[in-house]
């Protein structure tokens, strides 16, 4: 009886548990990358302890990958070393971490994981506990197979209705994102749900866990149906049974009912994500640089949307428009369907996989007075290089829209035209 | 004896360390460039055993411990916030940054002020100003990670199941 995560924490634990009880739980994967390793590799070496169990530990180069400088590159090195050295099998580099974490399998209903990374919360999208933590908890899990947990206190969002053509999930987090406030989530577990969400396809529903971050919660969880268990059985690698893990006569701290059908456009302006404004009223705001990528959003059907609306057109000679997909095996989908040849004669640069830009690393980085609108999930001053730039967040529709004028665009002003529909990239 | 350093409420882990200089993992030179974009003199003044004082959700954003390892790496002595944001609470605790939760002296310390912590009690003075403040206790088990240094150096000497007992 309980809240999807008392549920989840309970089967764990092996007796129920309820929200303010700590709890030393098994964790199933533990996930850090070319940013946080390095410090639990100097964490594990001070603790002086072998490694538990090696099939635990997943390891991704993807935040500064491949290497824009010699210290990138020397993290790398001190990396490959450490996986060479202690012979671990989950080693990865083809792309953003919790997207491998997706497609690889790792990620299925009721699993505790534990990230080096604050969007490892993306993993709930699946009804995973996934919670980012620091290295050095990261290198004490790695020795000992544990975490210590506060069961957290539940915010249930309940989604009522269909958005309209040209209002995404992506929109309807940032609403969220706005209405509760950057605390708005600290230290409790946000359930999103309803016929909205239960509607959503996988790849839309993965940004409400992945921007539960943004409010500062624990984790965001939505509970695994058939559209789950399809996802694992076709997407992934993931052997089953799948238990389907559901909040059972659930005690919610607090409900927030949203209906989702009158939503329009919605930006998170600079400098912070709760800065949210419907997008009418920044439209015409002028854009030095479209990125669309990371972990939020740069799916094969992200990009699908994108290539739609820019199939047969430029974007504006004067905006640098930069496209990094998720992940190779995304890459690799939207290249064998021509969508890649789509974005690049529409003036786009494709780059390789990974997080270079939304952390300011390469790929992208912004100089001082330009303004960008990107489909991450954060746009803290300072985030994509200067501090001096600006950052605006957006639905991958948005940026499309964007791309093309060089300022903020309503993506439904360009649907409205019959050359393009989200449908139509790669007929 | 301390001077207070003030932040506002839902300061995030890019403004106390930007993501580009993350690069490195030793803390004098993650401490060089603490704070640079909002206090960029902070680095330059700073004197081992100053108190930063932080509002709301304190430490907000990124997972990086690179974050409170720059604010002990310019030896500040300890943190006191309203609150925490929860992964930052936590590396805190792990790598041995003393942390203090107490909303009436975040809104009550300004800064430059000159600030007495008792570590082991709680107990906070503002000598500026005369006023007293006590912060929240924390959880046993978080005590006993905090007493030995760190969660490296507790698992030097304990296994994790000490940590529930």
């Amino acid at each position: 009886m309980g809240t999807l995560i008392e549920e989840i924490f309970s089967r764990k634990a092996g007796r129920p548990v309820q929200a303010g009880e700590i709890l030393l739980l098994d964790v199933d994967y533990i996930m850090s990358h070319d940013n946080t390793t390095p410090l639990a590799i100097k964490a594990f070496r001070e603790i002086g302890k072998p490694i538990h169990d090696k099939e635990r530990i997943v390891l991704h180069l993807d935040h500064a990958y491949p290497a824009p400088n010699i210290l990138a590159a020397e993290n790398h090195k001190k990396i490959i070393e450490f996986v060479k050295e202690q012979e671990l099998p989950h080693f990865h580099r083809q792309g953003v971490c919790h997207q491998v974490m997706l497609e690889e399998g790792y990620v299925t209903p009721g699993a505790v994981i534990i990230g080096a990374d604050s969007h490892s919360n993306t993993y709930g999208a699946m009804g995973a506990f996934g919670a980012g933590l620091g290295s050095t908890e990261i290198a004490v899990a790695w020795v000992t197979g544990k975490c210590w947990f506060k069961v957290p206190e539940t915010i249930r969002i309940e989604l009522a209705g269909r958005t309209q053509p040209g209002v995404y999930a992506k929109d309807v987090m940032i609403h969220i994102v706005g209405l509760m406030g950057m605390d708005g989530g600290t230290y409790r577990s946000v359930e999103f749900g309803g016929e909205y969400i239960e509607s959503l396809p996988m790849h839309e529903r993965i940004i409400f866990p992945n921007m539960s971050t943004e409010i500062g919660a624990k984790c965001g969880l939505i509970a695994a149906d058939e559209i789950t268990l399809s996802y694992l059985q076709t997407q992934t690698p993931a052997q089953g049974p799948f238990e389907m893990i559901r909040p059972v006569h659930p005690r919610y701290e607090r409900v927030l009912e949203i209906d989702v059908s009158q939503l329009t456009p919605q930006v998170a302006c600079h400098p912070d994500v709760d800065h949210v404004k419907a997008l009418a009223e920044v439209a015409g705001l002028e854009i030095h640089e479209v990125y669309i990528g990371t972990c939020t959003n740069a799916r094969y059907e992200d990009l699908e949307i994108v290539a739609a609306m820019l199939k047969g057109q430029k974007v504006h000679p004067l905006t640098r428009v930069i496209v990094t997909p998720a992940s190779d095996r995304i890459y690799k989908k939207a290249m064998k369907n021509g969508l890649i040849e789509i974005l690049m004669d529409a003036g786009c640069t494709v780059t390789g996989t990974g997080c270079g830009a939304c952390i300011g690393r390469h790929g992208g980085i912004l100089a001082a007075g330009e303004r960008a609108l990107t489909t991450m999930n954060r746009n803290f001053i300072g985030r994509m290089g200067s501090p001096l730039a600006e950052i605006y967040l957006a639905s991958p529709a948005t940026a499309a829209a964007t791309a093309l004028t060089g300022k903020i665009t309503d993506p439904r002003e360009l649907l409205k035209s019959p050359f393009s529909t989200p449908q139509g990239a790669a007929q | 004896m301390s001077k207070a350093w003030k932040f506002e409420d839902n300061l995030n882990t890019d403004e106390i360390i930007p993501g580009r200089f993350n690069i490195t993992i030793d803390p004098l030179e993650l401490a060089k460039n603490v704070f640079c974009e909002i206090k960029p003199e902070y680095s330059k003044k700073v004197t081992p055993g100053d108190v930063i004082i932080g509002g709301q959700n304190f430490g907000c954003g990124s997972s990086r411990e690179h974050a409170p390892i720059a604010i002990k790496g310019s030896q500040a002595r300890c943190v006191i916030a309203a609150s925490y944001a929860r992964i930052f609470f936590r590396n805190c605790i792990n790598i041995g940054l003393p942390i203090l939760e107490c909303t009436e002296a975040a809104a009550g310390i300004q800064e430059g002020d000159e600030v007495d912590v008792n570590l082991a009690t709680g107990e906070i003075f503002n000598r500026t100003t005369g006023r007293q403040f006590q912060a929240r206790p924390l959880p046993d088990f978080v005590l006993k990670i905090a007493g030995a240094g760190g969660i490296v150096n507790y698992l030097k000497e304990h296994d994790i199941q000490e940590l529930m007992a």
